[in-house]
């Protein structure tokens, strides 16, 4: 089954080939081929997905060795099985109708070409990530969508902003990839192979239950996934990622790469199993960090940053459902956010578009009637977002918050800080839908979407409303959940929470009954915004902590302080140099002088020794 | 004799190129080019295809894969000895392929006296490949000095405005340290007279040799400095970024790609086992000192402004890698650190190549003065991206293959230097990165006119992208080249953790199919 190679390859080759023909090739084979590659790509994955839901074979095949260094012996190799189907079509599928959406999007920006080589070599670099058998080669992947997610934030480079953003968001994933590779280091340092399902089944072998090294090697693949997943407490590069083009944002930093974290662990997840603390530190992570997105979120302004902050929020609830060991939920969960929330980008994207790069939500307003599409695009992805009954987000979170709830012991406060975050995602979702697009218009689109625009909205609202029919093949990937046995009330109370979040932010941003304007016009409530604005000034404390000392550090040192040891024996030299050439005056008598002293003190000497 | 032809052919190849000028100013570079292209192409017909399928001994003439012996002075055991196995051709095989480069980097940069500066270039390669081949001590030392005067005689002729200082500075150290290395031949000699009764110099006769301990820890560190002050390790590091910063491109980059390199090599091939037990006992500070490398020379990067002097820096970074990856003494790091040799000569040839075309075409190095070149130079900077990813250790290209491979065998050694020593995969980033940054993205002057790479620097780049990507998603070929002389080099250094790569020699021998 070496065939399934083609599923990488194809987008990989066409990144290649738009690379190497350096802009030169026209606009629309550039867009067949950008689009096209990944739509064929897809079309394999369907294939695949076909043979495998009628026979649930795992498929796996060697490409290659990549290196065999004694026992270490990674292979270029696949393994595919339902969770990787799962990731495979969401990659593919929402990748190919988000390129679709670029030829629009990028139609006249000057580096289309480029634009598509590297949103290419993301799919390719993704589809790698997913379908490796091996920690090595999810490695080359991991890094591989770093790669290109720095690249594409900072692919508008003439702006130094988004050059920063674009380096922050590779050197904070950094950090957690880091992390990541001590952790595969100790893995195979211990067990003795980097391959996952052996390595799982050497772990359940040697490793008990509690035990350090299992407890040590979790935290540091949780590392890793923390900082490409966007969560606490490496979340900060995220919203800065915006910067880039909004189906970038869409495609990476929304649907696909910031979940690969969410798949590390549902795809190790017999480790975490042995490692009740690093477990259960997930799901408080998942909850602390959902939690701060979604407070940061109602404070925004900026469109992008809202959703961004909304994807950190809706990650921090896949986290909280591995943490409790819902895994199937979480990547139902996943599955779910990355139509919606592709939706809701490629929808704000539509709206920038319309609106000359228009970020701010309060210059916009009325858009209702004036891009009924983007409209109610933005209206069903939010309401999935928000979860209101019926839509697909809705199925997802209900299944992670019931699972939490099931949980022994703290189960019931993961559920309500869980429950806490359902109610400030709907008032945020639904403030950007009534403030972007009921009310007074202050901004008059100057266009509408086209057809490449349009049908991939179309069609991702329909997977956002009906996503939640969808049963995903993991039946054979996680271990069967118990069935759920939660009280009515605790399902009437996670079905209402998001309309209160909903009513309240009809009060608040449509009918204003609530005054939220006064709220924030007091001295205590613009600060409480500011700090949330901020994102907490969790920005501000890591550049005091780390980014501060370590640019005073290098820019003391930049002269090179080890050289001062060599420039002094330079200068002990000419100072002997000078003090010697001293005794060179030409004068005889001062010669003969010193020879006397030095022929008496000679034969001293030799009369001591002789003595 | 093979050996012997290859170093004559280099030899006279340059004073060909010094003559050649006479006749036309353009004559030297194609003789230069003439001569390394003969000798790579004369090396890769002389190897014999049978290989020693035993584990092989580097005390045994015959488990070499090509071997000289011609008495020089009979009366004190000096001979004209050298020998091949894989771990030298490979890396003369490298020394050849960047000596093209650096021909190629210098095509139209010279304009004074190109006859003498291509005749040094080629004289440079002829010292290294003798040091890479010569296996008498004597002779080793005699070619360590003859690549060292024609690469100070590049700096000091051809380099940039401080040129004389780098330059003194780069001798001066070199020669220093290496004084250094010669006593301590002399001083192993001796030692093996005294124990045999037969002087000698042959690395073959001095393998295996019982020393007085404490003897043995001071002679092992006089060649510990010499090849460390090459390496360059901290902190005998700070030659390096004046002669990189000063040196014409060319100088640069046979400087970095495989200067380097001999003094990674010398400490493989004749400090560790010479000395093992010597050795064994200062891993652990020669260890501290590559980690503490890693991390300062990636630091004093980030805080440059002039191109050429990051690039020096992340050199500094770099090679503390291959000296952990030395003293860590198992088969995992060692395979990294001869990849991290031949991956990062690539990586950071191209790199200096980069700075080289910039200054060329700018007049300056200092990227304050740069920003935004992407706008003007698309090919320029998508190849500077690539070779910056590069040598941020980007998974799929030969520098990542190398550092993890040294990280993996030292964290099975010292977990708390591998954890030190990836930090510099995080200020990697950090440098490299910046770099990008501050060359080639930002506002792009409008008003500058900037020549893109031609045809000829778009060729030597896209010779070391392939390269990169070849050493990164299949390195097996230079793997399997050096196993089989680490496996024989650990057999003689019994470090910490060789117990696991001696069971399964047979394995490793066939390729390492475990």
């Amino acid at each position: 089954m070496a065939s399934v190679a083609l599923i990488p390859l194809l987008p990989l080759a066409s990144a290649i080939l738009l690379l190497l023909s350096a802009g030169k090739m026209p606009r629309h084979i550039t867009a067949i081929l950008g689009a096209g590659s990944v739509g064929l790509s897809a079309v394999c994955v369907a294939l695949l997905a076909r043979a495998f839901l009628a026979d649930g074979d795992i498929v796996q095949a060697t490409l290659w060795t990549w290196m065999a260094v004694g026992d270490f012996t990674p292979r270029i190799a696949f393994y595919i099985d339902g969770l990787t189907i799962v990731m495979m079509s969401v990659i593919t599928g929402v990748g190919f109708l988000i390129h679709l959406y670029s030829i629009e999007f990028m139609w006249n920006d000057e580096s289309i070409c480029r634009y598509f080589a590297y949103m290419n070599l993301f799919v390719a670099a993704m589809l790698l990530l997913v379908m490796a058998d091996n920690l090595l080669l999810l490695y080359l992947g991991w890094e591989g969508v770093g790669l290109c997610s720095y690249l594409l934030v900072g692919f508008w480079y003439r702006d130094p902003n988004n050059g920063k953003a674009a380096r922050k968001a590779f050197v904070v994933t950094r950090i957690g990839d880091t992390a990541m590779i001590l952790g595969l280091f100790l893995l195979f340092t211990e067990l003795g192979t980097l391959d996952i399902q052996p390595l799982m089944a050497a772990a359940n072998s040697q490793w008990q239950i509690g035990e350090t090294l299992p407890i040590l090697a979790t935290a540091l693949l949780l590392g890793g996934a923390v900082g490409k997943s966007a969560q606490l407490p490496l979340h900060t590069w995220l919203p800065d990622a915006m910067a880039g083009p909004t189906p970038v944002s869409a495609l990476i930093h929304a649907a696909t790469m910031v979940t690969a974290g969410v798949y590390l662990i549902a795809r190790t997840y017999e480790l975490f199993l042995l490692a009740p603390p690093t477990q259960l530190a997930v799901a408080w992570i998942g909850l602390a960090t959902l939690l701060l997105a979604a407070f940061a979120a109602m404070a925004q302004n900026d469109i992008k940053r809202i959703l961004a902050y909304s994807t950190i929020s809706q990650i921090g609830y896949m986290f909280l459902a591995l943490g409790v060991g819902a895994y199937a939920s979480g990547i139902f969960h996943l599955v779910t956010h990355a139509f919606f929330k592709a939706l809701l980008f490629l929808a704000a994207g539509a709206v920038i578009h319309c609106l000359h790069h228009e970020h701010n939500i309060f210059r916009m307003g009325g858009l209702r009637t004036r891009l009924p599409v983007v409209f109610w695009s933005f209206l069903i992805g939010s309401a999935a977002l928000a979860a209101l009954p019926f839509s697909s987000g809705f199925y997802s979170k209900d299944a992670i918050l019931l699972s939490a709830w099931e949980l022994p012991g703290i189960g019931h406060w993961l559920w309500a800080g869980g429950l806490l975050g359902a109610l400030l995602t709907g008032i945020y979702s639904f403030r950007l839908v009534f403030v972007v697009f009921f009310g007074q218009a202050h901004r008059e689109p100057d266009r509408q979407p086209g057809w490449k625009m349009s049908v991939p909205l179309v069609l991702l609202c329909i997977l956002a409303l009906s996503g939640g029919m969808l049963v995903l093949p993991l039946a054979q990937v996680f271990p069967a959940a118990a069935p759920h046995e939660a009280s009515h009330i605790i399902e009437y109370i996670s079905i209402g929470t998001p309309l209160l979040g909903l009513l309240l932010a009809y009060l608040m941003f449509l009918g204003h009954q609530l005054p939220a304007d006064k709220l924030v016009s007091t001295a205590g409530g613009r600060s409480l915004r500011d700090f949330f604005q901020a994102g907490w000034r969790v920005d501000q404390l890591y550049d005091a902590l780390l980014v501060q000392p370590f640019t005073a550090l290098s820019h003391w040192w930049r002269n090179e302080p080890v050289d001062r040891i060599y420039n002094g024996v330079v200068t002990l030299s000419q100072w002997a140099h000078h003090k010697l050439t001293a005794s060179q005056t030409g004068e005889l008598r001062w010669y003969a002088t010193t020879m006397v002293f030095g022929l008496v003190l000679l034969l001293a000497i030799m009369l001591r020794n002789a003595t | 004799m093979s050996m012997a032809v290859l170093i004559l052919l280099l030899l006279a190849g340059g004073v060909l190129a010094w003559q050649s000028e006479r006749i036309n100013p353009n004559l030297p570079r194609w003789v230069a080019l003439g001569s390394v292209v003969g000798s790579l192409v004369f090396l890769l017909l002389s190897i014999p295809a049978d290989q020693p399928v035993h584990l092989p001994n580097p005390g045994n003439p015959n488990d070499w894969m090509l071997y000289l012996k011609i008495d020089w002075i009979p009366r004190f055991g000096i001979a004209f000895e050298l020998a091949m196995d894989g771990l030298s051709l490979l890396l003369v095989v490298l020394t050849l392929l960047l000596g093209l480069i650096a021909i190629a980097s210098s095509w139209s940069e010279i304009d004074f006296k190109p006859g003498l500066f291509q005749a040094n270039l080629v004289w440079t390669l002829a010292g290294v490949c003798g040091v890479f081949l010569a296996v008498d001590l004597f002779l080793f030392f005699l070619f360590w000095e003859v690549m060292l005067i024609p690469m100070y005689l590049l700096i000091a002729i051809w380099g940039h405005e401080n040129k004389t200082y780098a330059a003194m500075k780069f001798f001066i150290f070199t020669q220093a340290s290496g004084l250094l290395m010669l006593v301590a031949i002399v001083v192993l000699a001796w030692q093996g007279l005294a124990s045999t009764g037969q002087l000698s110099f042959s690395y073959l006769d001095l393998l295996g040799l019982e020393l007085d301990p404490r003897l043995g820890y001071w002679t092992m560190l006089g060649f510990f400095l010499a090849f460390t002050v090459k390496l360059p390790a901290f902190p005998f590091h700070t030659w390096l970024p004046d002669a990189h910063t000063q040196a014409p491109t060319a100088g640069s980059v046979l400087l970095a790609g495989i200067l380097l390199k001999t003094g990674a090599y010398g400490l493989l091939r004749f400090c560790i086992p010479l000395f093992p037990e010597a050795s064994m006992e200062f891993a652990p500070i020669a260890m501290g000192l590559g980690a503490a490398g890693v991390i300062y020379g990636a630091i004093l990067a980030f805080a440059q402004s002039d191109f050429k002097r990051l690039v020096a820096y992340s050199s500094v970074s770099h090679m503390g890698f291959v000296l952990l990856g030395l003293y860590a003494w198992n088969q995992l790091a060692l395979q990294g650190a001869v990849m991290q040799m031949v991956a990062h000569g690539v990586s950071t040839a191209a790199l200096f190549m980069m700075a080289g075309a910039l200054q060329h075409r700018l007049h300056t190095r200092d990227m304050r003065r740069m920003g935004g070149l992407w706008h003007q130079a698309p090919r320029m900077g998508a190849c500077a991206m690539f070779f910056a990813v590069a040598s941020l250790g980007l998974p799929g290209l030969g520098n990542f293959v190398a550092e993890f491979l040294v990280l993996l065998g030292l964290f099975a050694v010292q977990p708390g230097l591998a954890v030190i020593a990836a930090l510099g995969l995080i200020t990697a980033a950090v440098y490299s990165l910046w770099m990008m940054q501050q060359a080639f993205q930002g506002t792009p002057d409008e008003q500058r006119k900037m020549p893109d790479f031609d045809t000829r620097e778009m060729l030597a780049m896209a010779a070391m992208m392939l390269a990169l990507i070849w050493l990164g998603l299949y390195p097996q070929p230079v793997l399997d080249l050096a196993q089989p002389v680490l496996d024989g080099l650990q057999q003689l250094v019994p470090g910490a953790d060789t117990v696991t790569a001696l069971e399964t020699p047979a394995n490793n021998l066939a390729g390492g199919g475990l």
